[in-house]
């Protein structure tokens, strides 16, 4: 993978004591998400990775907006901020700045994150900070019970639009394909744990803000969506590169495969753009893009420091 | 008619020495175009001033463009500098001299009635005589208007002079203004010199010897011109002093109690606070983050603060509103936080450069639910400074909001004041992240005080989610009405906890009672006092209070109120005249300081309020109390 991980970034705490951390670390309490929610298999690979990582469970910080996806942080063992609809990104950047040290996930639905919360979207891509983000996109408003989201298809039918949705969907991925400084755009699904897993790795290991769109299930209101999708694994192809996700317990499966290389961003915004089938993988990542919170790094000083140096300061005032 | 416009050059000779009027105090103005520097000249004369032993206080005329038209009466920009042998506390009541650049932006502030009425005004000459016709009528025009009153006029041939040394003299007629005034109130060249250097630490060597060039030439036109000069005595400090804006101070005040973080979006008149970290925060290992807007400037803060030192926010009014949401948050989840709020006019946008204190119950009740924050509000330029600390010690010990309301007064306001002994308690500790013992409860409120220990990530054993939904101790959601009935207890129980460790307000005047007693917040505590003490010299029964706390309310109020007739409050924010159509004492709408503390204190408290868009003056602030104290003996009689 990749030399710029977090641990060589100096943001996680090197592993001082032989405690090996196993799933009973990062596990919470019974979620409780519908049964057949997408929800689920995404706290499960989550889990896998932390352990996978042996992240230390109090250097480890999930923050979530507001919406089914948002209780994420409920269900895990590590340190959580469960804040206010659309604004978990503001949120995550706070705690960032002021403490590099934590290895920081963000956790948003569709809703939360591409509609009330689009204006922090953008510009989180472009602070484009050290830290994971990951769009849980059921493609509608489950919690406050089935209204279009920014996502959802053209002409699917919910509460606030029930003679169809009027609009075609936003995309995710070429809205940030097209911000300035994105770093990392990846797409995965719920229901392929193995390429989920896969891309949640290559985003936490990468340098900069990994963006992971997750496409989900939500069995409730929009189970048909990618129903054909998941009964038939030839209608969704695999953006395959070294500097990818690479899934060869996939092989068998899923047949549809196209070699792409992440370092081209017109190949991405191309493939992101035609959405007649489903793509999955990592469209775009470039570990050589100023990141804020690298930038925004001041030395620490102590309280007599800063006295003399106030001090200093208000020699300019003095009468 | 005491106009004369004639060029004193003429008529009068440098041979006779001008004479001194000595005053125990003098207010004067420069105003320009915007764009001409009116303002610059304005704040060197006034720290200048300071320095030099002074009481100052001076306040910013700022018209919301940045460069509106020029020559008009709409763009008036500079300064007010009220100067005393002693302190000063306002911006006093008439300006007794101006200079002025053009006679459109002086005839803003004649019909403003900013003007004494033998006003001395030094205004530039060049548009008697201007190319363009329709300027020559406009400056006759504003003479015979300027005529009906005692003015004493003086035209200064500011831009014939300027160009003996300048080609470009639009950019450098401020310094010659400040030329005419160093020589008119005796200042220090030197101490100019040495301000000037400073505003102009960014540019070159050039620029700055072609500002003192145009000082020099100003001074030298003034003393071969001028036949008088105002001597207000200086006296020297025993103690060593300061002199700023209120921005200053409170980023100075932010620095000194130890924040690390400050996110703020560009907002009138709130954002200089701002300009100043720029330049300095990262020495002190601090960062200002310049949000994508003022909702993530809120939750940045939070996000920081959650995570280890308190952190802050900067904002004004249209921005605390779109804040609202992210301050429940804080509340809800016992995240301390530092709001500072510098009052402009509103609702909406308002009046962006102007003083109102409109705010007040926006940032006590603001917010969806029971959401108990602590409000205080610094009165002078010093308290500016002090607030912040006091701020940031209340957010971390109470866990909880501190809202601090300042305003455009006091903001652009400069006053000198004593220099701060700098301590180290004043300052953020370093968060503790030792583990917490096993399973500690995030929220292990003392049942008696509703405080509990703070839980940083980083601490092992200390994992927890925090939610703005209803929880219990230990941050699990729960909906159950015992559950909440308890948590919000616990969240209120906070705030009478301070209220107990506050001591009564003092009261200026007679505290044993009287017919009338003043009580204010904030930016008009000079102008309040100032009041009252003339007014108790002219033989009127009045003393004021000035509350600091604004949320919980200091202790006694109900007491103290019960010893006077009368209770009213003089605020900058909108009230129903008694008088006017339709207003009953039912259906009045009244002060926001009033509303409170008729709400706290069941006390019949009037008001007198009033929205001018500038700084109550304190001889309308001595008529309001004249007419309070006759209403009453009426309504007695």
């Amino acid at each position: 993978m990749t030399d710029f991980s977090c641990a060589t970034l100096g943001c996680a705490v090197p592993v001082d004591d032989d405690h090996e951390y196993v799933l009973g670390d990062y596990e919470g309490p019974v979620a409780r998400w519908c049964p057949g929610c997408g929800d689920h298999s995404i706290l499960t690979s989550v889990e896998k990775l932390l352990v996978a990582e042996q992240l230390k469970p109090e250097q480890t910080m999930f923050v979530s907006g507001i919406g089914c996806s948002s209780r994420f942080p409920h269900y895990l063992k590590t340190y959580g901020f469960h804040g206010v609809h659309g604004r978990a990104l503001p949120v995550a950047t706070g705690i960032k700045l002021h403490r590099p040290d934590l290895n920081v996930f963000v956790v948003m639905g569709d809703g939360d994150c591409c509609s009330i919360g689009a204006a922090h979207w953008v510009h989180a891509i472009r602070y484009n900070m050290n830290m994971v983000a990951l769009l849980l996109d059921n493609s509608i408003y489950g919690l406050t019970k089935k209204q279009t989201s920014p996502t959802t298809p053209q002409g699917f039918k919910t509460n606030t639009q029930p003679f169809g949705s009027f609009l075609p969907p936003l995309n995710p991925l070429t809205t940030m394909l097209g911000t300035t400084n994105v770093s990392f755009v990846a797409q995965t699904a719920e229901w392929i744990p193995a390429h989920l897993y896969a891309t949640l790795r290559a985003a936490y290991r990468h340098r900069g803000l990994a963006f992971v769109r997750i496409l989900q299930r939500c069995p409730m209101y929009t189970v048909s969506l990618y129903e054909r999708a998941v009964k038939d694994p030839s209608l969704t192809e695999l953006l395959v590169h070294d500097d990818g996700v690479l899934t060869p317990e996939l092989d068998a499966i899923y047949r549809e495969r196209r070699a792409h290389d992440p370092a081209d961003i017109n190949a991405a915004r191309q493939l992101a753009d035609d959405t007649d089938r489903i793509r999955l993988g990592v469209f775009f990542r470039d570990e050589r893009r100023p990141c804020y919170d690298e930038i925004r790094r001041p030395t620490k000083i102590t309280a007599s420091e800063r006295i003399a140096l106030l001090d200093k300061e208000l020699d300019r005032y003095a009468v | 008619m005491g106009l004369s416009t004639a060029t004193l050059a003429d008529e009068t000779t440098a041979i006779r020495p001008p004479s001194v009027i000595r005053l125990p105090e003098h207010t004067l103005e420069i105003v320009s175009d915007s764009g001409e520097g009116a303002q610059k000249c304005g704040q060197i004369f006034g720290a200048v001033s300071a320095k030099m032993g002074n009481g100052v206080w001076t306040v910013e005329i700022i018209p919301a463009e940045i460069q509106p038209p020029p020559r008009t009466p709409e763009g008036a920009s500079g300064n007010r500098i009220r100067i005393g042998s002693g302190a000063v506390t306002n911006w006093g009541d008439q300006v007794q001299l101006v200079v002025a650049f053009n006679e459109q932006v002086l005839l803003s502030r004649h019909r403003l009635g900013a003007l004494a009425d033998d006003a001395i005004i030094l205004v530039e000459n060049l548009w008697g005589s201007h190319p363009n016709p329709d300027i020559q009528k406009a400056w006759q025009q504003a003479l015979v208007e300027l005529a009906t009153r005692n003015y004493r006029v003086i035209e200064v041939p500011m831009e014939e002079q300027c160009l003996t040394i300048d080609e470009n003299p639009r950019k450098g007629k401020n310094m010659f203004a400040l030329g005419l005034l160093a020589y008119i109130y005796d200042r220090s060249l030197e101490r100019i010199e040495d301000q000037i250097a400073y505003a102009f630490r960014k540019k070159s060597e050039d620029v700055y010897q072609r500002n003192v060039g145009l000082l020099h030439l100003g001074y030298e036109w003034a003393k071969a011109n001028l036949d008088f000069r105002i001597e207000v005595a200086t006296s020297t400090s025993e103690k060593p002093l300061v002199v700023m804006n209120g921005n200053e101070a409170l980023a100075l005040g932010a620095l000194a109690s130890g924040m690390e973080l400050c996110a703020m979006y560009p907002i009138t008149p709130a954002t200089s606070v701002s300009h100043f970290l720029a330049e300095v925060f990262e020495k002190f290992g601090g960062i200002l983050h310049q949000a994508e807007d003022e909702i993530a400037a809120a939750g940045v803060a939070i996000g920081a603060s959650y995570a280890g030192k308190v952190a802050f926010t900067v904002t004004s009014g249209p921005g605390l509103a779109l804040k609202t949401e992210f301050i429940g948050l804080a509340v809800m989840t016992e995240t301390p936080l530092v709001v500072i709020d510098v009052q402009r006019g509103g609702p909406s946008t308002g009046l962006p450069t102007k003083v109102e204190q409109s705010d007040l119950l926006a940032a006590l009740f603001a917010q969806p639910g029971d959401a108990p924050r602590i409000v205080i509000a610094p009165s002078t330029i010093e308290e500016c400074f002090h607030s912040v600390i006091t701020a940031r010690r209340l957010a971390e010990v109470f866990r909880t909001v501190v809202m601090v309301l300042s305003d455009a007064n006091l903001a652009t306001g400069v006053q000198p004041f004593p220099r701060p002994e700098l301590l180290a308690e004043w300052q953020a500790s370093e968060p503790d992240l030792a583990p917490v013992p096993q399973d500690t409860r995030p929220y292990e409120w003392d049942s008696r005080t509703g405080l509990a220990p703070r839980i940083i990530p980083g601490q092992p054993n200390g994992m927890f989610t925090v939610t703005g939904l209803a929880h219990d101790e230990r941050s699990k959601v729960a909906y159950g009405s015992g559950v909440h009935q308890r948590s919000s207890t616990m969240r209120s129980r906070k705030l009478a906890v301070l209220q107990q460790m506050l001591t009564p307000p003092s009261i200026k005047g007679d505290p044993s009672g009287g017919e009338l007693l003043i009580v204010g917040w904030g930016s008009t505590r000079g102008a309040i006092e100032e009041a009252v003490d003339r007014a108790r010299a002219q033989g009127l029964s009045v003393s004021s209070l000035h509350l600091t706390f604004l949320s919980p309310l200091e202790p006694g109020l109900a007491e103290i109120f019960k010893r006077f007739k009368k209770v009213a409050t003089v605020e900058i924010n909108y009230s129903d005249e008694p008088t006017d159509p339709f207003i009953t004492p039912e259906n009045r709408r009244r002060g926001q300081l009033a509303w409170l503390l008729r709400a706290e204190t069941l006390v019949d408290v009037d008001c007198w309020t009033r929205v001018p868009g500038e700084p109550l003056r304190p001889g309308a602030i001595v008529d309001a109390i004249s007419s309070l104290i006759d209403g009453q003996r009426r309504l007695v009689s």
